[in-house]
């Protein structure tokens, strides 16, 4: 399996949130302003990668030579709100301007499934650890641009005067989120 | 018993687990001490004389944020309006200067339209919460389009328990008032305003619609006539919207505007 597909795969065919429906909390939360989308994509970019490549080290170095797979959820949670952590702290000192600009959304991926989600698909999919750091760099950049593209859709919404009050806000917003994800079915053909 | 505490099936998981935790837990509390950033004493002196309550009426995403804007300089001291005074004159001593005085602002619903004189579209049978009711065609059962539905969606979020809901419409009770805004932001018809609690004068109707329009729904709107603007000794009152505005700092509560009001819209809360 060469890395560029797996990019490509990631990034479009397998969308994780609409394709495979992983962090849609922050889909819908994080996505009313293009500016806090911004923010909390590359958010997760970061996380996502760094917990992606730390899974994979706990997984092979500790899990499995010592025979207990199982503990895999726990072990990477545990990681994944480790890192976080620590990311918060680096970040406040050594860059707090990127440290301001993320705001809330640094410790809101803690319990982002979509990070989670990436790290036990890797496991899952026995990828090598190139393999699952381009897998979740791809994941997140899927991420990020359908956030985007929702932030973007949903600022452009808010100016209709001729929406109906019920459709206004949330309504709307799972509607957009269903179109896309049927636009996004069409990538399924290329791969 | 034995079987629970083997090593293979609780033990050893434990070790690892714990272990795993350990190490992170280590190298989080050594990340910690090598990345401390310094925090401005004054952020945490700040933070301690403020109420705590969280409300954000600051504008700050609750006390501890407004204590850091404070500290940064980039918030004035006398923003936090649950604490008043005190508060203010308490922060601008511990950042070194002087605090500006406040006015102390109370919450007023701009409208008197019980069920007993306005006109009602339809019966609503949703959720009493105005919040629900204006999501419905026609935005609500009042055939006026400003007024206060009077579900307390307002008495509901207000921390200091300071609206009650009277006649079919939400009264503040000023004295328990502490200006924190929050109702102002959760009426869904904006019919709160915050007004000083020093000047008398309050504009209780909130329609824009012209004189007789106001009257087919109401009989205790305000139809917009400018007797008030005409009649203010300091003209400080003027016509926008159909509605009179009071200019505050012109206004010294004489009471001329309230006399002459023919549909008592504005009334004279001392």
């Amino acid at each position: 399996m060469n890395l560029l597909s797996i990019l490509f795969a990631s990034i479009f065919v397998n969308n994780i949130i609409l394709s495979l429906f992983l962090g849609c909390c922050p889909f819908l939360g994080v996505s009313s302003r293009i500016m806090s989308a911004r923010g909390m994509g590359f958010a997760v970019v970061f996380v996502m990668v760094m917990a992606s490549a730390i899974t994979w080290v706990v997984y092979h170095a500790i899990l499995v030579p010592l025979g207990f797979r199982y503990l895999y959820t726990l072990s990477f949670i545990l990681v994944i709100a480790a890192l976080v952590q620590l990311v918060e702290m680096v970040l406040k000192k050594v860059n707090p301007p990127l440290y301001k600009a993320l705001g809330i959304f640094l410790p809101l991926i803690t319990t982002n499934c979509a990070v989670l989600g990436i790290a036990v698909i890797n496991m899952n999919r026995n990828y090598g650890f190139l393999e699952s750091v381009t897998n979740a760099f791809g994941a997140s950049l899927g991420f990020f641009l359908a956030l985007y593209l929702m932030a973007g859709i949903r600022e452009r919404l808010d100016l209709s005067e001729t929406m109906p009050a019920f459709m206004r806000g949330l309504p709307i917003a799972l509607v957009t989120a269903s179109l896309m994800a049927l636009a996004f079915m069409g990538f399924v053909g290329i791969m | 018993m034995s079987s629970l505490l083997s090593l293979e099936g609780v033990l050893l998981p434990s070790a690892i687990l714990g272990g795993l935790g350990l190490g992170f837990g280590l190298v989080l509390a050594l990340a910690a001490s090598r990345f401390r950033v310094e925090v401005d004493p004054r952020v945490s002196r700040v933070r301690e004389v403020l109420p705590g309550i969280n409300c954000g009426a600051c504008g700050y995403p609750g006390c501890d944020g407004y204590a850091e804007a404070v500290v940064s300089g980039q918030a004035k001291p006398n923003l936090c309006a649950p604490g008043g005074a005190d508060v203010a004159a308490a922060v601008a001593s511990i950042m070194g200067i002087s605090a500006e005085a406040m006015v102390k602002k109370v919450a007023f619903v701009r409208c008197k339209g019980s069920p007993d004189v306005a006109r009602v579209k339809y019966f609503y049978d949703g959720v009493l919460d105005c919040r629900e009711a204006v999501v419905v065609p026609g935005s609500g059962p009042k055939a006026c389009p400003f007024g206060c539905l009077g579900f307390g969606t307002c008495a509901a979020v207000c921390p200091f328990g300071a609206i009650r809901i009277e006649n079919g419409l939400a009264r503040v009770e000023s004295l328990l008032c502490t200006g924190c805004g929050i109702c102002v932001s959760s009426c869904p018809k904006r019919v709160i305003e915050l007004v000083p609690q020093d000047k008398a004068v309050r504009v209780a109707c909130s329609s824009r619609h012209k004189g007789q329009d106001v009257k087919r729904v109401c009989q205790l709107g305000c139809i917009g006539c400018g007797l008030c603007a005409r009649v203010c000794p300091e003209g400080a009152i003027s016509i926008a919207d159909n509605l009179p505005v009071v200019d505050f700092d012109k206004c010294t509560s004489c009471g001329a505007c309230a006399q002459r009001c023919p549909t008592r819209s504005i009334l004279m809360a001392f």
